[in-house]
């Protein structure tokens, strides 16, 4: 009877989808269409964008970005650990601190909370060290001096993503299972070996990729600073489109560096899921498939 | 007589309004090994968990080699240990679980070395080389660089033991270590933790498998309702058992 099956010859013809070849069509010629009008557009000064895309202020404007997203995210994402490893503490007093905090930076829009942090002067016109609730202070500093807009900026961006991060990686935390961390304290290992060794790294697997799209939201975000003349990108290429009038041509620079950014974000994000997911793509190290036998400790037989 | 390795003494433990322990004492000397049967819900998990504070007993004490467990008595009252004291003495008590919980991101190298530098301070070389030792003593040499989702049930359990074993312990804590694992699987566990017994572990097992607790047990500890109900010799035990709800029990699981 399996001898019946093999002699049927199968000829598998793929079948004709009209729909699809009508609808990418219409995709592609539209597509042209908008290409064909962006290029040959008056309006578009392409050879501003050409001019400015180089530019040393939009440059400088870049690097502004780029070290308000890297120093935000990363006091960030600590904040967010910090804020975490509070909210689930059995400490009511910590808890509450915690929750005080998410309820309220993640109440209130960002943009409030960046110009607040520049008019911080017009609360506490001096910040010192000293003793709390008007005690002696040892040492002031006029407010004014210290908040300049690159500051008022990475505050308002780290709270703010301390915030959100503080949600992402409680649900991180949240996620490994019980018995790992019952597992740890059973060798021995005390609460911060359990949270650093144990917890943490797994955690990870499930804090990685919303945090990395929390790092590729944040390249844009730092454009809010505008408001309190940040000196960021959107900054610079506001700056000279008020000079010379040609808006739609820098905000077309802007986009093109944010768009870079974005993209080596996105790259990096895919290597760094790679890494944190050792043990769950059913491979073994990649070092250990290439040199198992070289190896300090030799290969022996099975005994058992 | 010389002291037991681990003394249970009138241990009470509550979860809300549920007594899971009422008064359960138990002496387990050097070299002992105690098997631990009853129906789910008796309380032996909790008295396995007990034993290294993964539970705080409501009342009784417990001793692990002479030492209080999780307390400190001072002026007839007790005092819980501060927490590097409890770590301390965990560390010489080595638990196996039902579901193994190795951790999912080391190999089964890393996860035996794991004890031996994050608790024993022990330089990372030197813990490695112990780690692929003690994989080679449970048959799984050949395993070292796999990860725990790459392993099956039974060698995961047996890397679990490895990683006990890392730690030197003075006794060993099992809880249903062959409950999880597919039939054809179990022997080579029971073959490794027979193997310890034999090495001279102290070890407390929490176990339905009866013949494990015949062949190899010291003592069968039946237990029922948060309470012990019979204990004795195991092959008496087993043979003739004296109360009626340890028949009831036997015949079931048989």
């Amino acid at each position: 009877m399996s001898s019946l099956d093999e002699e049927l010859p199968v000829v598998a013809v793929r079948s004709v989808r009209p729909g699809r070849w009508l609808a990418a069509a219409v995709a592609a010629l539209f597509l042209a269409w908008l290409a064909y009008t962006i290029v040959v557009s008056p309006n578009l000064h392409w050879d501003i964008v050409v001019a400015n895309q180089f530019d040393h202020r939009i440059l400088r404007g870049l690097w502004v970005t780029i070290a308000l997203t890297v120093v935000s995210m990363t006091f960030g994402v600590l904040l967010g650990v910090l804020t975490a490893v509070m909210q689930l503490s059995s400490n009511v007093v910590l808890r509450a601190a915690a929750s005080l905090y998410t309820w309220f930076f993640r109440g209130t829009p960002l943009l409030v909370q960046l110009i607040f942090w520049f008019n911080f002067a017009l609360v506490f016109p001096q910040i010192g060290i000293g003793l709390p609730f008007g005690g002696p202070k040892l040492i002031e500093w006029q407010t004014n001096a210290l908040i300049t807009p690159f500051v008022a900026g990475l505050l308002g961006l780290t709270i703010n993503e301390g915030a959100y991060m503080s949600e992402i990686v409680r649900a991180g935390i949240n996620a490994v299972d019980p018995g790992q961390r019952e597992a740890a304290e059973a060798l021995g290992m005390s609460h911060a070996q359990v949270l650093r060794r144990v917890v943490l790294p797994q955690a990870m697997r499930v804090i990685i990729p919303p945090t990395g799209n929390q790092f590729i939201s944040m390249l844009k975000t730092t454009s809010m600073v505008s408001v309190i003349a940040g000196a960021d990108l959107l900054t610079v290429a506001q700056h000279i489109y008020l000079d010379n009038f040609e808006v739609i041509a820098l905000l077309i620079v802007a986009s093109v560096w944010y768009l870079l950014l974005t993209t080596i974000a996105s790259v990096g994000q895919h290597f760094v899921e790679k890494r944190f997911n050792r043990g769950h793509d059913g491979r073994t190290r990649l070092s250990h498939r290439i040199g198992r036998n070289l190896l300090p400790f030799p290969r022996r037989e099975r005994i058992a | 007589m010389t002291e037991p390795m681990v003394r249970i003494a009138s241990v009470r433990k509550r979860f809300g309004a549920l007594d899971v322990l009422k008064g359960v004492s138990l002496s387990v000397p050097e070299r002992g090994v105690v098997c631990v049967v009853g129906p789910s819900g008796s309380g032996k998990s909790t008295l396995l968990r007990c034993v290294n504070r993964l539970e705080t007993i409501d009342a009784g004490r417990i001793w692990v080699d002479g030492e209080l467990i999780g307390f400190r008595e001072q002026d007839g009252r007790l005092h819980p240990l501060p927490p590097r004291d409890l770590y301390r003495q965990r560390a010489k008590i080595g638990m196996v679980f039902q579901r193994f919980h190795l951790f999912p991101h080391r190999t089964a190298l890393e996860n035996v070395a794991e004890g031996p530098v994050t608790v024993r301070r022990m330089p990372r070389r030197q813990a490695l080389a112990l780690a692929a030792d003690l994989l080679d003593r449970v048959g799984l040499a050949d395993r070292s660089h796999h990860y725990p989702a790459q392993l099956s049930g039974g060698q995961q359990q047996r890397v679990a033991i490895a990683r006990c074993l890392a730690m030197e312990p003075k006794v060993m804590l099992f809880d249903e270590p062959t409950s999880a694992l597919d039939p054809e699987l179990v022997q080579e566990v029971l073959a490794v933790m027979r193997d310890l017994a034999e090495r001279g572990m102290t070890m407390i097992v929490v176990t339905h498998e009866m013949s494990f607790a015949r062949d190899v047990g010291d003592h069968l500890v039946f237990m029922d309702d948060g309470a012990i109900v019979e204990q004795g010799v195991p092959r008496e035990v087993l043979a003739a058992p004296r109360h009626e709800r340890t028949r009831a029990f036997l015949g079931q699981v048989r």
